[in-house]
């Protein structure tokens, strides 16, 4: 009874109830409403304005023209295409590669934190910087990755200048840059596994293998399948990465167009503000079914 | 595990730390070597007589001092202004009462999904209209709060356990007082965390900077690298020079802190 009435005693909008937590909001909550969320909606109204123009924000109707041009543009088909190619090959890869290594992590190993130190660095450090390095590994003539393909009597490859090669340099370079982070999500779902089971099994004599597959794997079922949808959506922006390795283009040919890029394209070089606002929105909707999927697989597994 | 399957996991183990700490050996070995050494095959491993020269040529040719002094300036205005919203926010979100917060609370988190990508387009015409093209405010005050954050230091603050506030307010402490005495210094390993995944995204933030600065003077290391790159050609044993410069303060931040970088990363991911 008395916990009831205190309930409602807070529940009740009064001039204090209400401005006490405003004070304490209002610094986040402004910010976020001129950077977050007046944005979110411009960029909406935006893509359905017609022949919009930056200058004097004039534009001649309302309708899902801005998507037909984009959907027809071939080179946002192409972006498309690209991105999710690079999705369907980092993501997977490096979560196979990120899952073996997070195992062996998790064994009784010695050095754990010099490990660690070595796989987790890439992932603090500017993709602008580091993509350098790539871009000089890839080298044609002096990179190293030729020169080690050399070695195997492999003829050296053009990574960067014959577009054949552009998309598989950039995810050779994806598939190092997701590792880290996926490692460490997984070593921690590994790390939360209880080690009574693996005893057990191994008590009753089944193998590392059989283990691994019969009990871990699915007790880490739901951190693999968080850690998948989170590295989609992130691949799924793949932008930065260009301008390093391509000189801020989109591949030597043009041909490396992403959605991001795309969207970069239309907006502060072609200033088609009215596509790159419907470019933003497909975005957007990738983003949001795939965060659909997480929250699902979330509710399932929480079940 | 008997002795040969345990070399297997470290040859293993060593192997795979070799090839990603690899980037780095190479940008550095490279930069302390000559012009005409970079372009031999097979290429030498060590520099055959390490030199400085290319290092003083990054700083000479490049303002890399300027940027680096942006980019300290821009981080640590980012991650201060981002502290102070977040812990006042995680506060309301967890200790105060007041109508409709669960509800604010889920439509925030759900607003966690908007792409930044797609918000440049009208933030930029902010900056526009606002005048602020060409400023170093332009590359701090849209990330100034993070619902991300926002989220981790909440679940912090829920978990400390209600007598304490009661027994604060019993002896007169605001929550204010009660916020800033009590709960932060509790906090600080979540503060420190998080001030850290802030920071590392704030130094190698790279779109926006592009977008809204132009002038050399306000620009951060990593387009000022990408500047370098375009305006004074490819010559490798230069641009790793410049690019070591660039990596090192996040290396040394991350060699000295990785315990609690990591298990911020664990906790939620890196949010861009």
């Amino acid at each position: 009874m008395r916990q009831k009435r205190f309930h409602a005693d807070q529940e009740r909008l009064t001039a204090k109830t209400f401005l006490v937590p405003a004070l304490f909001l209002a610094p986040f909550l402004i910010g976020l409403i001129i950077f977050t969320v007046y944005p979110f909606i411009n960029v909406l109204l935006i893509s359905f304005k017609e022949d919009y123009r930056l200058a004097n924000q004039t534009f001649s109707g309302i309708g899902f023209k801005n998507y037909a041009d984009v959907i027809a543009d071939p080179y946002f088909r192409s972006g498309l295409r690209n991105t999710s190619l690079y999705v369907v090959f980092v993501v997977p890869i490096a979560t196979v590669l990120s899952l073996f290594i997070a195992t062996l992590l998790n064994s009784q190993v010695k050095l754990k934190g010099f490990f660690q130190t070595c796989y987790f660095l890439p992932m603090v450090t500017s993709i602008t910087a580091i993509g350098l390095v790539w871009k000089w590994l890839f080298n044609f003539d002096y990179g190293l990755i030729n020169y080690l393909l050399s070695l195997f009597g492999a003829k050296a490859i053009n990574w960067l200048n014959n577009p054949v090669y552009n998309l598989p340099a950039l995810i050779i370079y994806g598939i190092w840059s997701m590792i880290p982070f996926t490692t460490i999500l997984l070593l921690a779902g590994l790390q939360n596994v209880d080690p009574q089971y693996m005893t057990a099994a191994r008590v009753d004599g089944a193998s590392t293998a059989r283990i691994f597959f019969r009990i871990t794997l699915p007790l880490l079922a739901p951190t693999v399948g968080l850690t998948l949808i989170v590295n989609m959506i992130s691949a799924s922006k793949v932008f930065s990465e260009l301008f390093p390795l391509f000189n801020g283009n989109p591949g030597a040919a043009y041909s490396l167009y992403t959605v991001v890029y795309y969207l970069y394209d239309q907006f502060f070089v072609k200033w088609r503000l009215d596509r790159a606002a419907a470019s933003a929105v497909i975005l957007f909707l990738i983003v949001l079914v795939l965060t659909m999927i997480q929250l699902f697989i979330q509710r399932k597994w929480e079940k | 595990m008997n002795k040969g399957k345990k070399a297997l996991v470290y040859l293993i183990l060593a192997l795979g730390a070799f090839i990603m700490v690899f980037p780095f050996i190479w940008m550095i070995l490279s930069s302390l070597k000559t012009a005409s050494e970079v372009n031999t095959t097979p290429p030498t491993f060590f520099p055959k007589s390490p030199t400085w020269d290319n290092y003083r040529y990054a700083l000479e040719k490049a303002p890399f001092l300027i940027y680096f002094r942006n980019s300290v300036i821009v981080t640590v205005a980012c991650v201060a202004c981002t502290q102070f919203t977040t812990i006042l926010a995680a506060f309301a979100f967890s200790r105060l009462k007041f109508p409709g917060r669960d509800l604010l609370f889920s439509l925030l988190l759900s607003m966690m999904m908007i792409p930044f990508e797609m918000l440049i387009i009208a933030n930029y015409q902010t900056m526009v209209k606002w005048d602020l093209l060409d400023t170093l405010i332009a590359l701090i005050i849209p990330f100034t709060s993070s619902i991300f954050y926002t989220y981790i230091l909440r679940n912090f603050f829920l978990s400390i356990p209600d007598s304490f506030y009661y027994s604060a307010r019993v002896d007169g402490a605001s929550n204010w007082q009660y916020l800033w005495k009590i709960m932060v210094p509790m906090a600080k390993p979540s503060l420190v965390t998080i001030g850290l995944l802030n920071a590392i995204t704030c130094w190698n933030s790279f779109l926006w900077t592009v977008l809204v600065t132009n002038d050399t003077n306000v620009r951060t290391l990593p387009f000022g690298l990408y500047a370098f790159m375009s305006s004074s050609g490819i010559r490798y044993e230069r641009l790793m020079a410049a690019a070591t410069i660039v990596v090192i303060p996040m290396i040394v931040l991350f060699i000295f802190f990785r315990k609690h970088i990591v298990t911020g990363v664990s906790r939620g991911g890196l949010k861009g």
